[in-house]
C-alpha cells in the first residue's frame, strides 16, 4: 500500500456546482478530506448531501468544479483510470444494495471474484473474516431476504471492506438500527480507521454517532457548506443554522409572498 | 513485498517485508504452503511488515489450518504494530500463536 501523504487530501472538492434541470442543488462547494480522517457529512433532508455523495463516487457529473479522489480528477478520467480509482474505494449503501439472488457470502465475495485473481480458498477466508469483523459469522449461506435491516447494513459494510479500500464511503450507517448495533458499528468505523488507515466518509443524520466517530464534521444546507470543523468547533458554532440542526429546531424560512403565489398558480417567475 | 527464508532451530522462518497486500499476498501464501507441504515447522516473521491486508491475513489463517492438519507447528513472530492492529481487528491475536522471538518462544508466548 502506498503510504499516503497526510498533507495531500484523499478527497478534494473545488467550486462544485450541480443542477438538477434548472434547480441548483450544490452551490460552489469546497471540501477536503485528509488521509486517515473520518469525515461525517450531515445535513437536513434535501440539503444536497446525497447528491454530493453520488458525485464523490463519480455517479453524477457536476455542472462545474472539480472532484479529486486519491489525487485524480474523476470527471476527466478515462474508464480504465476510473476503474483503478474505484478499486480503491469501498461503498456501503444505505439500503445495502445487495443482490437478492446471491447468498451473504456470495455478495461479500463478489468484488474479489470480479476484480482479482485470488484463489478460491483465500477468497472464502477473506469473506468469512469480514463477516466476523461485522459480527455476522455463521450467516454466510443466508439470502438477503432472510436478514434484518441491521444485518443487511453490516453485510453491505463487509462487501465494501472486502478489497481493503483506502477510502470508504458509508451512507447512513446508523439509520434504523437499535442503539447497541449502532454503537458497535460506530466502534467498528473507528477501528477500521486505526487498523487499516482508511479514510472514511460517513453520511449521517445521527448527531450522537457523528460526534462519537468524526474527526471533522461538515454540515450542508441548501447545497452550501455551513461549517466544516472538529466536533468542538461544530458544537460551539455561532451559526444559527448549525445550531438549529444540532438542536433539532425546525427551520423558519422567510416567505416571499409573490414567489410563493407564483409557485402555487404555476405563473412564470 | 519481498521475503527471506532462514532456519532457526527446528523452524523455517519466512520473513515478510513491506506491504503484504492483494498484489503480493499470493507470493507469501505460496511460500507458507510450500514449506508446510514439505513438513517443516513454520514461523512467519512479521517484524518488517508495514501493511498487511485481509488477503495476507487469509494466507496466515490457511497456513495455521494446514499446520494443524499435518500436526506441524505454525506461528507468527515479531509482529509489527501495523500488522498487530489488523490481527486485533479480526480478533486473530487471540487465535494465532504469536511470539516475540523464536529463541525464547516457549517462554514468551503471548497468545
Amino acid at each position: 500500500m502506498t503510504i499516503d501523504n497526510p498533507r495531500e487530501p484523499a478527497i478534494e472538492i473545488r467550486d462544485l456546482v450541480t443542477h438538477y434541470g434548472e434547480r441548483k442543488v450544490i452551490d460552489g462547494l469546497n471540501l477536503s478530506v485528509y488521509p486517515g480522517e473520518i469525515m461525517a457529512i450531515m445535513g437536513f433532508s434535501g440539503s444536497g448531501k446525497t447528491t454530493l455523495f453520488r458525485q464523490m463516487l463519480g455517479l453524477k457529473k457536476p455542472t462545474s468544479g472539480s472532484i479529486r479522489i486519491l489525487g485524480k480528477d474523476i470527471n476527466t478520467l478515462n474508464s480504465k483510470d476510473m476503474y483503478d480509482v474505484r478499486r480503491q474505494i469501498g461503498v456501503a449503501f444505505q439500503g445495502g444494495a445487495l443482490f437478492s439472488s446471491l447468498t451473504v457470502a456470495e455478495n461479500v465475495e463478489l468484488p474479489l471474484r470480479e476484480h482479482t485473481k485470488l484463489n478460491n480458498q483465500t477468497i472464502r477466508i477473506m469473506s468469512r473474516l469480514k463477516l466476523e469483523v461485522v459480527n455476522l459469522s455463521g450467516c454466510e449461506n443466508l439470502k438477503p431476504s432472510e436478514l434484518s435491516g441491521g444485518m443487511l447494513k453490516r453485510v453491505a459494510l463487509a462487501r465494501a471492506l472486502i478489497m481493503d479500500p483506502r477510502l470508504l464511503f458509508f451512507d447512513e450507517p446508523s439509520a434504523g438500527l437499535d442503539p447497541i448495533v449502532s454503537a458497535e458499528l460506530d466502534e467498528l468505523i473507528i477501528q477500521l480507521r486505526d487498523a487499516m488507515k482508511m479514510t472514511i466518509v460517513v453520511i449521517t443524520h445521527e448527531l450522537h454517532s457523528a460526534f462519537k466517530i468524526a474527526d471533522r464534521i461538515t454540515i450542508i444546507d441548501k447545497g452550501e457548506i455551513l461549517i466544516t470543523g472538529t466536533v468542538d468547533e461544530v458544537r460551539h458554532s455561532s451559526n444559527p443554522r448549525v445550531q438549529n440542526m444540532l438542536n433539532r429546531k425546525p427551520r423558519e424560512e422567510r416567505v416571499d409572498a409573490d414567489a410563493y403565489m407564483d409557485r402555487l398558480t404555476g405563473a412564470a417567475p | 513485498m519481498n521475503y527471506q527464508i532462514r532456519t532457526e532451530g527446528q523452524y523455517t522462518v519466512i520473513a515478510l517485508r513491506g506491504d503484504v497486500d492483494l498484489h503480493h499476498s499470493p507470493k507469501a501464501r505460496e511460500q507458507i504452503l510450500k514449506y508446510l507441504g514439505d513438513q517443516c515447522h513454520v514461523m512467519v516473521d512479521l517484524a518488517d511488515v508495514a501493511y498487511i491486508d485481509s488477503s495476507g491475513i487469509a494466507s496466515l489463517i490457511e497456513g495455521f489450518q494446514l499446520a494443524k492438519q499435518h500436526k506441524l507447528q505454525f506461528g507468527l513472530v515479531g509482529v509489527s504494530e501495523p500488522a498487530m492492529q489488523v490481527l486485533k481487528l479480526a480478533r486473530l491475536d487471540r487465535v494465532l500463536p504469536i511470539h516475540q522471538t523464536i529463541s525464547g518462544m516457549a517462554l514468551v508466548s503471548i497468545r
